[in-house]
């Protein structure tokens, strides 16, 4: 690209740097500010002298963090639930998007799958008629009400349909003839090939299992099983249920604040440990599935 | 080619994610029935009276739905409306910048609030628009009075279209950058020669470039119009603010399932599901007009 070195050129480049920056900078000082609370003393943070760094540096909070048992406790029950997760989604996520991104051609019910694929999701009963189903089964209380509901991903299988779409025809012919049957076409040929893909879907799988708060509050009733997110929101309540405006200042000068943000720190580490590797797949999986051609 | 065994191993595959499906998405279905039922729970779904439209017709009489549906549908179309703009002015923005590794560290940045829950986001959130809080401390700076965001009902609207956008502009670009990626360099080239200035190649080669992505995005998100984010709304609002900021799923939560009126619960979610499907089915064809493109 030929650049103008014209002033109002550098004046407009100028222009576009300073917005982006501000537009990066609103993204990053919030969370910066998260955790420079975290490391200030209480009386700093809560007389809001904190901005991107510590004010009176200290360590009490997360200190106090360790002797907190209820909170190791969600926090485990949120790790266990990422592992089930996983362990049920992404199989459940490979063997329903396989056979629906045959063509009707080659799997003759493909059609019918696909319908009631379509059917599930765009349509649902709605939050109360799913919460009386896991009720009936007596699985409230369990992490599996947490887990079976959306057991198979809908979105994700769409988009992992798209991408076994995507893989050449030529492939799966060649294995065809030398007898290989679909088991073995799926696991040799079309896993490999969409693995990028895979790596997405299973890295929004962890996110979503690791946000998700509100299942927790539906279906779980008592708070010492509380995964973490419900835990964490379970802190916020306190302001959401004021009801004058002047309790609501109050309770902004007398809440733990800094033990609060060094919470939401400590729960958001395991997301920042796996965020180099959700950026690295997530851009081919949105673009891949959302832009076929 | 159509194989028979292979027709087996098909069914084989589907059969432990349609028996999830079945039980977790269609049974719960037959419950929509609740909506036409005064339902007690104690009577069960198949023992309790039949009362036709009635809860529907009193859903149109209480003055809370006139507010939760309108609350939705402002909020909502604010959202997609802020979201579309501001997400494609910014993936314009960053496709001049010419610095890669700049560009990189940019991208890293303004993806990261995409992959916070609303949880962890909406204690930022109060804690920068609280009373004494940073954005506060700013106005003072200015000269303004301190303003209550969060307990406001002039504010709080414009705070969570503000905040939802905050949260999804970085992601919602990548969709776009991907696009401007795909638009031949040699009609810039082209344009350079001719002399057309920054502004002129981005009005006739940019935008025509990602005129399809916008046009499906902006299909795609038809059926959000009820949809005004449950797990932001939830998560922020308080009893000061529910004349602003109550929504359908909100009401559905808290009276539906929390207050146990279950057969209202259902019809206003039913409401709601059918309203949506219908969006979503019109989008797709419009998708298909505009653009080719078969969303399903």
């Amino acid at each position: 690209m030929v650049h103008n070195k014209s002033l109002s050129g550098i004046l407009a480049d100028i222009l576009i740097w300073v917005i982006i920056l501000l537009m990066t900078l609103s993204c990053l000082l919030p969370l910066l500010n998260m955790i420079a609370v975290s490391f200030s003393d209480n009386a700093s943070a809560t007389a809001n002298l904190v901005g991107i760094f510590p004010v009176n540096f200290t360590l009490s909070s997360y200190q106090a963090i360790i002797n907190e048992m209820q909170f190791w406790r969600s926090f485990m029950i949120s790790v266990l639930r990422v592992l089930l997760g996983l362990s049920i989604n992404i199989p459940l996520l490979i063997l329903t998007a396989y056979p629906i991104s045959k063509s009707p051609k080659v799997f003759g019910a493909q059609k019918v799958y696909m319908r009631l694929v379509l059917f599930a999701m765009l349509f649902s009963g709605g939050l109360i008629p799913v919460f009386m189903v896991v009720n009936n089964l007596n699985l409230v209380n369990t992490i599996w009400a947490l887990i079976l509901p959306g057991a198979v991903p809908l979105g994700n299988v769409i988009l992992l349909m798209n991408a076994f779409r995507g893989v050449p025809k030529t492939l799966e012919e060649a294995s065809q003839i030398d007898g290989a049957n679909q088991w073995q076409i799926l696991f040799r040929i079309f896993l490999p090939v969409v693995k990028p893909t895979l790596a997405a879907v299973a890295l929004f799988t962890i996110v979503s299992h690791w946000n998700d708060y509100f299942s927790a509050l539906v279906y779980i009733t008592k708070t010492a099983n509380y995964p973490l997110q419900t835990y964490i929101q379970q802190l916020n309540v306190d302001i959401t249920q004021v009801t004058n405006p002047e309790k609501l200042k109050e309770l902004a000068l007398t809440s733990s604040k800094t033990l609060n943000s060094a919470k939401i720190v400590v729960s958001v580490v395991p997301l920042m440990i796996i965020y180099p590797f959700l950026q690295r797949y997530f851009v081919a999986g949105i673009v891949v599935g959302s832009l076929k051609e | 080619m159509k194989r028979k065994k292979d027709q087996w191993a098909f069914h084989l595959m589907m059969t432990p994610g349609m028996i999830l499906l079945l039980i977790f998405s269609f049974v719960p279905m037959i419950g929509i029935i609740m909506a036409f039922q005064n339902y007690v729970p104690a009577k069960g779904i198949f023992g309790s009276n039949w009362v036709g439209l009635a809860n529907f017709k009193f859903m149109l009489q209480i003055p809370d739905s006139k507010r939760i549906f309108l609350n939705t549908i402002v909020i909502a179309v604010w959202k997609i409306i802020a979201n579309t703009i501001v997400t494609i002015f910014f993936a314009l923005l960053l496709n001049e910048i010419r610095v890669r590794r700049a560009k990189k560290i940019i991208q890293t940045i303004v993806y990261l609030p995409n992959f916070l829950s609303w949880v962890v986001l909406a204690t930022v959130i109060s804690n920068l628009f609280s009373y004494g809080g940073s954005i506060n401390s700013f106005l003072q700076f200015l000269g303004l009075q301190p303003i209550l965001f969060m307990a406001s009902n002039t504010w709080f609207r414009p705070l969570l279209i503000i905040t939802d956008v905050w949260k999804g502009f970085g992601y919602g670009a990548i969709i776009y950058l991907a696009a401007l990626t795909g638009i031949d360099p040699g009609l810039y080239e082209a344009a350079s020669i001719e002399g057309a200035g920054r502004i002129k190649k981005m009005i006739h080669i940019t935008i025509p470039g990602i005129l399809p992505t916008i046009m499906l995005i902006t299909a795609m998100n038809l059926p959000n119009i009820l949809n005004a984010g449950f797990d932001q709304v939830f998560n922020l609002y308080n009893p000061l603010v529910m004349e602003t900021a109550d929504i359908i799923d909100t009401y559905v939560y808290r009276v539906g399932l929390l207050g146990r009126q279950y057969s209202l619960g259902t019809a206003v979610g039913l409401l709601k599901s059918v309203v949506g499907i219908t969006l979503m089915l019109l989008a797709n064809k419009l998708a298909q007009v505009l653009t080719d493109y078969r969303i399903f």
